[in-house]
């Protein structure tokens, strides 16, 4: 199973095993990780589910298609190059020790 | 005693408690279902657990451990049937025979389907889509389906229409009104939603009378319609709108209008120990416009929840959330901001014909709602600016070479 590591703005960090084919968002919301609203539930809706992919991943994990680009442009934190929405990335085996962190403003 | 009981374990149901936990509350919580799944997302029922790209783990709401660790008791498949004040303490009563003892109270019943009464409606082969044993009916009947009739153009059937069109079945959508999605959506957003599923090859019909569903056997095998045509079908998908549950409220003397549980701005119903939430709710309009209003949606399971969780904090906070939807049809993607009923003026922004366009919503000039297709950002801007009061000139908006986001006009002061 691979992990996920959160890191939320306070800095505490949270890592969760994940199935193949989870969301990052679904993983961090069923176990409470604070931080991840997800209010729609992973349909690419709300843009409350915020994260910025740590550097050493950015590459493997890749930039958000073009809804989730759109939706991006309304989140309440800043957005940045290496910005996505967790429910958009579905986890693989080759994501293992994946890092992200958690956008302060969701809402 | 202060333990709290919600009855209802959904969307809502699940937002309550987990609410009250973020407030601090350290008293029992018993949230009670009919289910037997722990709660779970309903919107992927008609998507993605429909094709199979979602299983049941996948929908859960929260894990197990997640309630565990935060003393929620979550009691699935038994449902309460009945409920009352005794004396100063509440019980309920479940259809296994257990009491749960409670102070204060939570419903979050939601609702159910509005069933059809016409000959034939209880062949097998016709189906409802609520919840997850419905779905796993529709799915265990999808494979071998090769047609499949769907009865009312609402989001339900649209939505399952669209993915058994993926499926390359052969799909016919019948809806007796003159337009499809008439409760939500205008004139405009209707007749494109008809085209588009025309267009991707899906029959769809609106004005039509259904008389009667057919079958060999007890098995379906086609709508009758008021003309004498046959529309051969191998599963009849009914989504004809639902009915609020609120028999439990009925029990209690709550008010209600419609067999909607009447509350207030702070989700409290008639009774003082009694919240709702969700979808078996009516409640004055969240951003202050005329009237009541019921919203079926994820969004007002989940704001409203929390507006509850707080009452029974003592802690009120007004509902002044904007309401925003999605459907997912094929690969179009609606998405809602805003309530636009009342509405006295649309802008349209894009072109229908390329399945990416707004319609913008305004009563008395100001901007009340949108609805988009594969537009987030349009949607995004708008359901930001109706949080905070601003609008968008209306002879401003149809113009695509400048962004929404810079024709905002903030509230005046």
């Amino acid at each position: 199973m691979p992990s996920i590591t959160y890191i939320s703005p306070n800095g505490t960090s949270t890592t969760l095993d994940a199935r193949v084919g989870d969301s990052v968002m679904e993983v961090a919301v069923k176990h409470g990780v604070d931080g991840i609203v997800a209010e729609c539930g992973g349909a690419c809706s709300c843009a409350t589910c915020h994260v910025y992919v740590d550097a050493a991943f950015q590459e493997t994990v890749g930039g958000p298609g073009e809804l989730e680009d759109d939706m991006l442009d309304g989140a309440a934190s800043e957005r940045l190059s290496n910005s996505r929405l967790s429910c958009q990335i579905k986890m693989r085996d080759e994501f293992d020790g994946l890092t992200v962190h958690v956008a302060p403003e969701q809402l | 005693m202060d333990d709290i009981l919600i009855i209802g374990a959904g969307q809502a149901g699940m937002q309550v408690a987990v609410s009250l936990r973020e407030h601090g509350f350290t008293g029992p919580i018993t949230l009670a279902g009919s289910e037997r799944a722990t709660p779970y997302q309903r919107p992927p029922l008609s998507k993605a657990y429909l094709s199979g790209e979602a299983d049941l783990e996948s929908l859960e709401l929260r894990a197990q451990s997640f309630y565990d660790d935060r003393l929620i008791a979550v009691r699935c498949d038994d449902a309460v049937v009945s409920v009352a004040f005794e004396g100063g303490d509440g019980v309920a009563v479940t259809a296994s025979g257990s009491r749960i003892p409670f102070a204060q109270l939570a419903l979050t019943p939601g609702s159910e389907p509005r069933r059809v009464s016409i000959p034939g409606c209880d062949l097998a082969g016709v189906l409802y889509l609520r919840d997850l044993a419905d779905a796993d009916e529709l799915k265990a009947r999808w494979g071998a389906a090769g047609r499949v009739v769907v009865i009312g153009g609402g989001f339900i059937g649209l939505e399952v229409a669209a993915a058994a069109r993926k499926a390359g079945k052969t799909v016919t959508v019948l809806e007796a009104a003159d337009r499809l999605i008439a409760r939500a959506v205008s004139p405009i957003t209707s007749e494109f939603f008809r085209q588009a599923h025309a267009r991707r090859g899906i029959d769809v019909r609106v004005s039509v009378q259904v008389t009667g569903i057919l079958g060999t056997g007890d098995i379906v095998t086609g709508v009758e319609l008021a003309d004498g045509e046959v529309v051969p079908a191998d599963i009849v998908l009914v989504g004809i709108g639902v009915i609020p549950r609120s028999a439990l409220a009925e029990q209690l003397g709550l008010k209600l209008v419609g067999g909607a549980i009447v509350v207030d701005e702070f989700a409290r119903t008639s009774d003082p120990r009694v919240v709702a939430a969700g979808d078996a709710v009516l409640m004055p309009h969240p951003l202050g416009r005329p009237g009541q209003v019921r919203l079926e949606s994820v969004q007002n399971a989940v704001d409203q929840a929390k507006v509850a969780a707080a009452t029974l904090m003592g802690a009120p906070e007004a509902y002044r959330a904007v309401p925003w939807f999605w459907s997912d049809q094929a690969d179009l993607k609606l998405q809602i901001a805003g309530l636009s009923t009342g509405f006295d003026q649309t802008v349209v922004r894009g072109d229908p014909d390329d399945d990416h366009f707004s319609v913008l919503y305004y009563a008395e000039g100001k901007l009340i709602a949108i609805d988009t297709v594969n537009d987030a950002s349009d949607y995004m801007v708008v359901r930001r600016a109706l949080g905070r009061g601003a609008t968008i000139p209306p002879e401003l908006a149809s113009d695509t070479s400048v962004s929404l986001k810079s024709l905002l006009v903030p509230a005046a002061a």
